[in-house]
């Protein structure tokens, strides 16, 4: 009587965000530019980290920061005094961007700005040890903090951000002689799941590590450039043809 | 609270395959892989699912997650073994690091059940 059928799809929940994050990925490479994911717990460090990376970093590389503040513009004004565009996103209630935030932002950032005299996007996700790595915005590496505050577990029990991360930093270092932590413990509980992340000790505060981390955004700049030019040799230039899926349009 | 948006993939998802059906037949059960290994708490899910399909063609859908555990394979030991999610992913055997997880990551609309439309009378 009751006749049921089935079936099957086998569609990933993220296709459209990867689909999305992918594109991103594409407008980063034809205008040259290397783009870094920044994620943490809230308050581990990303905006003073930002600050310091501005005020060093900035002579050298042209920078550009897309800022994840959940919902003020704290953040984004704290990094404008560095003299780069910093294109604030609100995510509203969302606990992590996502590619589809992150092309609203390019939009804005192509509208105001010539992509094409950049060479790094810093973007700052939104403070969440959880989620974030989930959720692809179109980087080429994924930053990852941890501050000597929030215990050495946190990389075994929150674990899919420090699998994916391509760099860890342990923030706060400066406050490590207060809080009781094994560092090397936070190392090897990393190493469990990534022997290969590129992890940094820094403190924003003392300046501890910094250069090391300085050395690191180069170098990955370097490289993603270096790849670029050997795919598309500078021969002609590329305009915007594509039309864009609806749902990039309307942010 | 990204189940909220997980959940919006999930309908949109179901809502371009069920406009494409010419009966529009009444769904009845949506089954997911969600992974040991992922950011989504199968909890929360079914909540966001509930809330979200109310007054929709989806409502009263029975939303049936299948949880896969984390699976890794150790390739100098050349065996599958199973990390112990929050405490420990490296090999038991030989403490080698985890690096191919072979069942845990997914988050994958796998079918759906569904019946024709009942005769309107
Ligand atoms: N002692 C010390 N404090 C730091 C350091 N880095 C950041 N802080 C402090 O930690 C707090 C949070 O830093 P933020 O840079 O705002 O952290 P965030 O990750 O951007 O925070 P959200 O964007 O809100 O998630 C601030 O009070 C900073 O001054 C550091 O290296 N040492
Ligand atoms: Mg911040
Ligand atoms: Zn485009
Ligand atoms: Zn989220
Ligand atoms: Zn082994």
């Amino acid at each position: 009587m009751h006749q049921t059928f089935d079936a099957a799809l086998g569609i990933n929940l993220l296709h459209a965000n990867q689909a999305g994050a992918n594109h991103n990925r594409e407008h980063f490479d034809e205008w040259g530019i290397t783009c870094l994911n920044i994620m943490s717990s809230p308050g581990a460090g990303k905006t003073a980290l930002l600050e310091k990376t501005l005020a060093t970093l900035s002579d050298e590389l042209k920078i550009a920061v897309i800022e994840g503040d959940m919902t003020t513009e704290l953040d984004a004004d704290r990094l404008r005094q560095y003299n780069v565009p910093v294109i604030a996103i609100n995510t509203g209630r969302s606990c992590h961007l996502d590619s589809k935030m992150v092309a609203g932002g390019l939009h804005q950032f192509v509208h105001n700005y010539n992509p094409e005299e950049f060479d790094l996007v810093l973007v700052e996700n939104v403070g969440n040890l959880v989620c974030p790595a989930e959720f692809e915005v179109g980087e080429h590496g994924k930053v990852a903090l941890l501050s000597v505050t929030e215990g050495e577990d946190k990389p075994l029990k929150y674990p899919v951000m420090f699998q994916e991360a391509d760099c860890l930093l342990i923030t706060k270092l400066d406050l490590a002689p207060y809080v009781d932590v094994n560092i090397d413990q936070i190392i090897a509980n990393v190493r469990q799941m990534n022997p290969t992340v590129t992890i940094i000790p820094v403190s924003a505060k003392t300046g501890e590590g910094l250069d090391q981390w300085f050395d690191w955004v180069r170098q990955c700049q370097r490289s993603q450039s270096q790849s670029l030019s050997l795919q598309l040799p500078h021969t002609h230039t590329h305009t915007h043809t594509h039309t864009h899926p609806a749902i990039l349009e309307q942010v | 609270m990204h189940e909220t948006d997980m959940t919006r993939a999930l309908l949109n998802t179901i809502s371009d395959w069920w406009d494409a059906q010419p009966d529009r037949p009444v769904i009845e059960k949506v089954h997911l892989i969600v992974g040991q290994f992922t950011c989504v708490e199968p909890v929360s899910l079914q909540f966001a699912f509930e809330v979200q399909t109310r007054d929709t063609f989806l409502q009263g859908a029975e939303l049936v997650i299948q949880e896969t555990p984390l699976i890794a394979y150790c390739h100098a030991c050349q065996q599958e073994y199973r990390p112990e999610y929050g405490l420990q992913y490296a090999c038991p055997t030989c403490h080698a690091p985890m690096e191919d997880i072979r069942s845990g990551r997914e988050l994958k609309i796998d079918r759906i059940e569904y019946s024709p439309q009942p005769a309107t009378r």
